[in-house]
């Protein structure tokens, strides 16, 4: 094997979560898929990090972790206030943009 | 001393695209299949924790492939973020929103899950088929340089060197993004009163004026199990419905079967004792005070 497949294998595994977004109607699912889409960018920036030698890859990978992290905060509170509104968190059910 | 130049070749790391030692293609076979597997799991499971639990599997898989690939800092961050603190946070808003909030079966859109696959197929197809023919073309010209060299001092130096240099400014404006997603969680996951507070006498005065003036029995009280999904029984034997959460009713509950016939007989005996205790509310017997 080479570094190649870990590249395959981040495709692949973009591909599964791009899949979930589009599949599920569950919002917290929806943001699950959007999470397996951002872990599998990060190792495809690992696996070039390697491939050119030098670490900025990995600074890179990092700073989508750490971008992540806000956006899992402030979505999760967006699901929440919608879901306290609507008691539904299903994608489908908040289709009017409206106060 | 042809020998020793090509193990010092290695040893600058000069090595081919296509060598990689074998513990860690035992590595990458043993844990891409897990990450695969556990992903296609979390798209087509039914409920949303097992989905998360997969997705930790996925989490827990490319961490041991970032340690594979002489990222040991990533990695323990890759545990420690990510299924530590953002899964369980993903954990904590479902048990919030409630886990019976399961996906409804109905499609909104004809045919949108037949048209996702296709699409999805077909992206698989264009970016491995890119990754596979760029890989083919550069083979033998592309060499992978690897990272013994910028691991030289140990990777986290070699992180903090690049991240406190190089990218300084990213770094400190990551402290705004952090801030301001902060902030916002706040603002949106606040719930404005829009009612006054009520004192503990109007409490009060609501609770004897309702229907129940005692506290609702616990779920699993008397019964023979000790299930929170298991209703209370009442002084005549019967079930309370009141007893269990609503949650758990919206989740095909079935009435358990009745206990032995030794706790049968501690039921009616306790039975008795509530019924006596039921009686002294509602102030028709006297012999309790």
């Amino acid at each position: 094997m080479n570094e190649s497949y870990y590249l395959l294998l981040g495709a692949l595994l973009f591909t599964i979560g791009g899949l979930g977004v589009l599949l599920r109607r569950n919002a917290i699912l929806v943001f699950m898929s959007v999470e397996l889409m951002l872990n599998s960018v990060n190792l495809t920036l690992v696996t070039f990090s390697r491939t050119t030698g030098t670490l900025d890859g990995q600074v890179m990978a990092f700073f989508v972790m750490v971008v992540a992290a806000a956006e899992v905060v402030v979505g999760l509170a967006i699901i929440m206030s919608i879901f306290r509104s609507r008691r539904s968190a299903s994608v489908d059910d908040a289709n009017l943009l409206k106060y | 001393m042809t020998g020793a130049t090509l193990t010092g070749e290695t040893l600058t790391g000069q090595t081919l695209l296509a060598a990689t030692s074998t513990g860690e293609a035992i590595t990458f076979w043993v844990l891409a299949p897990l990450a695969v597997i556990a992903a296609v799991m979390m798209v087509l499971s039914k409920s949303a924790v097992h989905a998360a639990l997969f997705l930790a599997g996925v989490m827990l898989s490319l961490a041991g492939l970032y340690a594979a690939q002489d990222a040991p800092f990533l990695a323990a961050v890759q545990v420690i973020v990510y299924t530590g603190a953002i899964l369980m946070l993903f954990l904590f808003v479902l048990m919030l929103v409630g886990v019976d909030s399961s996906d409804s079966l109905v499609e909104t859109l004809r045919g949108q899950r037949v048209a996702a696959f296709v699409v999805g197929l077909g992206f698989a197809a264009l970016l491995m088929g890119t990754i596979a023919s760029a890989v083919v073309e550069a083979d033998g010209t592309v060499t992978a340089v690897g990272l013994e060299a910028a691991n030289e001092e140990g990777n986290v130096v070699g992180i903090a060197r690049l991240l406190f240099t190089d990218y300084l400014f990213a770094f400190e404006i990551t402290s705004a993004l952090l801030i301001t997603a902060a902030l916002g969680a706040m603002v949106l996951a606040h719930k404005e009163r829009t009612a006054p507070r009520s004192t503990q006498r109007e409490l009060a005065r609501a609770r004897f004026s309702s229907d129940h003036p005692f506290p609702l029995p616990g779920p699993g009280v008397f019964a023979g199990r000790s299930s929170t999904a298991t209703p209370a029984l009442l002084p005549d034997g019967s079930e309370s419905p009141d007893s269990v959460s609503a949650i758990l009713k919206t989740q095909s509950y079935e009435a358990p079967s009745q206990g032995p016939s030794a706790v049968r007989g501690a039921i009616s005996h306790t039975a008795a004792v509530q019924g006596s205790v039921d009686d002294s509310v509602d102030g028709e017997k006297g012999e309790h005070r």
